[in-house]
This record gives structure tokens, C-alpha cells and sequence, in this order.
């Protein structure tokens, strides 16, 4: 999958490389969701900076990781999104509260920071 | 420019390519990073509900050139089992069994045209066209383009 998954203290950080398959995109929510569960994750970031197209199953799949994975105590947020890719997705009857959002991947471990508490590991 | 770019759908893996051929065509085109953008996904919202409601189909773009605007034609054409209730499949939030009924009034807002024709059975044929008007610039240079070539028939 072109996706590379790392983990930072209790974040995960999911930084897709290239536009993905449907297939690609439920398997990394599968993938996320193990993860979580087996380094004890509170937080997930889910870089979408490479993609040029989010359409509405790609916008439903991350809000599903971010809902999945609040099931499984891990808060997620999503960096990267293009301004223009912003604009088509709002043009879709999708509900993204479950989604949150930050800037870039700074912005969004100082996001995960202050849902979480802060990672336990020293940083 | 290519007279038509044709892609081939019949698995979620061929959405890729036909995301980026509509991105390519865009482009030469002259739309603005966001138009493509919103081409690129209504086209990804076509190709998709030919991949989940019929598996096999075909997406056709062409290049549209107007005196004073240009255009992107989308076509999707499958030899599915066409679709019943049109007016349902683009209602606001209504989803089909697979949860994947929002791609097509996504699809429509996202376009400036948007038609469907369907047959039960015998298929569908999904038409859309983003459209932007010239420039000032390109505007005068289609004019000088057509004033020598008017020139040239003179002689």
C-alpha cells in the first residue's frame, strides 16, 4: 500500500504517498484501526497531503477512521488537505464533523497534544 | 489536444487513471487548479457509480471549444441495467444499499451541465460539462486568429 505508517510516541502518523484505490483506502483504515489497538495509540494523524482528488468515499472513509478509531480511544486528525480539494468536498451531503483538520503535521500533533493531553512518552 | 480520451472502467483501481487523465485534459485546457480539481472529482464520482451499480463501463472526455468560452465534456457510458428513479438517485443524502448514493448530485453540483439518459435494461449515459468563459487576452487572440484566417481566404 502507498501509504507509510510510523509511530510517534502514542501517535500513529499514516502519510499517504500517492493517490490511492478504493481497496487501498478501506484496507488503511483496517490497517489504522490495528494498529491502534496493538501500540496502544491515543492519536492518529492521517497525512492527505498527496491527494489530489477527495471524493465522497475517500471524505466518508476518513471520517470512518476517525469515528472507528474514537471507538478504539484514539482521537484522529487530518492534515494537508488542499485548498482546492477543500472546495470540491463541501460540495458533497457528507456529514465531516467526525473529521478533524489541521494545517500541516505540526499543527496537527500540536491538535492531537491538546485532544489527548499529551503524548505520555517524553517528547 | 486530444479529440476524446477514452478510460476503460471496470474495477475500482481504473478510477486512478481516469482521475488523472481528467486532471491532464483540464489542464491543457486552461481551467484553474480548483476547476480541475472539481472535475477530477466528479469525474471520480461517475466513474465509481459505474464500478459499484454495473462493473464495467467507459468514460469519454473531450475538449469543447466555443467562440468564447471552453469546455470539458465528461460522458460515462455503461450497458448496466439503467437506473430507475432518476430524481432518487440525485436526491439530496439518499443512499443506495451500498451507502454510495451521493456521487451522482455530488457529481452534478461539482459540473455546469449535468444529464442523465437511461434505458431499463440497455444502460446509462451520464453527460456533464465544466465550463470557463475566455479571457480578455484569449478573447483577442481568437479574434486575430479568425481575422487572418478570413485574410487568408481573401487572397
Amino acid at each position: 500500500m502507498r501509504v507509510a505508517v510510523l509511530r510517534q510516541g502514542d501517535y500513529l502518523i499514516a502519510s499517504i504517498q500517492s493517490d490511492l484505490t478504493d481497496s487501498e483506502v478501506v484496507a488503511l483504515r483496517e490497517l489504522l484501526l490495528e494498529r491502534v489497538g496493538r501500540f496502544r495509540c491515543r492519536g492518529v494523524i492521517v497525512d492527505v497531503a498527496a491527494l489530489d482528488v477527495i471524493d465522497s468515499f475517500v471524505a466518508r472513509a476518513l471520517a470512518s477512521i476517525a469515528t472507528t478509531a474514537r471507538l478504539r480511544g484514539a482521537d484522529t486528525v487530518v492534515v494537508g488537505i488542499r485548498p482546492d480539494v477543500a472546495i470540491a468536498m463541501v460540495h458533497f451531503d457528507i456529514d465531516l464533523h467526525p473529521l478533524r483538520a489541521a494545517l500541516d503535521l505540526d499543527e496537527g500533533l500540536a491538535a492531537l497534544d491538546t485532544l489527548t493531553g499529551g503524548s505520555r512518552d517524553a517528547r | 489536444m486530444p479529440d476524446e480520451v477514452r478510460v476503460s472502467i471496470a474495477s475500482d483501481a481504473d478510477l486512478v487513471p481516469a482521475r488523472a487523465e481528467a486532471r491532464a485534459l483540464a489542464t491543457e485546457l486552461g481551467f484553474t487548479r480548483t476547476d480541475a480539481t472539481l472535475i477530477a472529482t466528479a469525474v471520480s464520482e461517475i466513474a465509481r457509480n459505474i464500478v459499484v451499480h454495473v462493473g464495467v463501463g467507459e468514460i469519454r472526455m473531450s475538449p469543447m471549444l466555443e467562440d468564447q468560452r471552453r469546455g470539458l465534456r465528461v460522458v460515462a457510458v455503461d450497458e448496466g441495467p439503467g437506473i430507475r428513479d432518476i430524481e432518487q438517485a440525485l436526491e439530496h443524502g439518499v443512499t443506495s444499499h451500498r451507502g454510495l448514493g451521493l456521487g451522482l448530485s455530488g457529481a452534478r453540483r461539482l459540473m455546469d451541465d449535468f444529464e442523465i439518459r437511461t434505458l431499463t435494461p440497455g444502460g446509462t449515459t451520464i453527460a456533464m460539462t465544466k465550463w470557463r468563459v475566455l479571457d480578455e487576452l484569449e478573447r483577442l487572440r481568437e479574434d486575430r486568429r479568425r481575422d487572418v484566417r478570413t485574410d487568408d481566404g481573401r487572397r
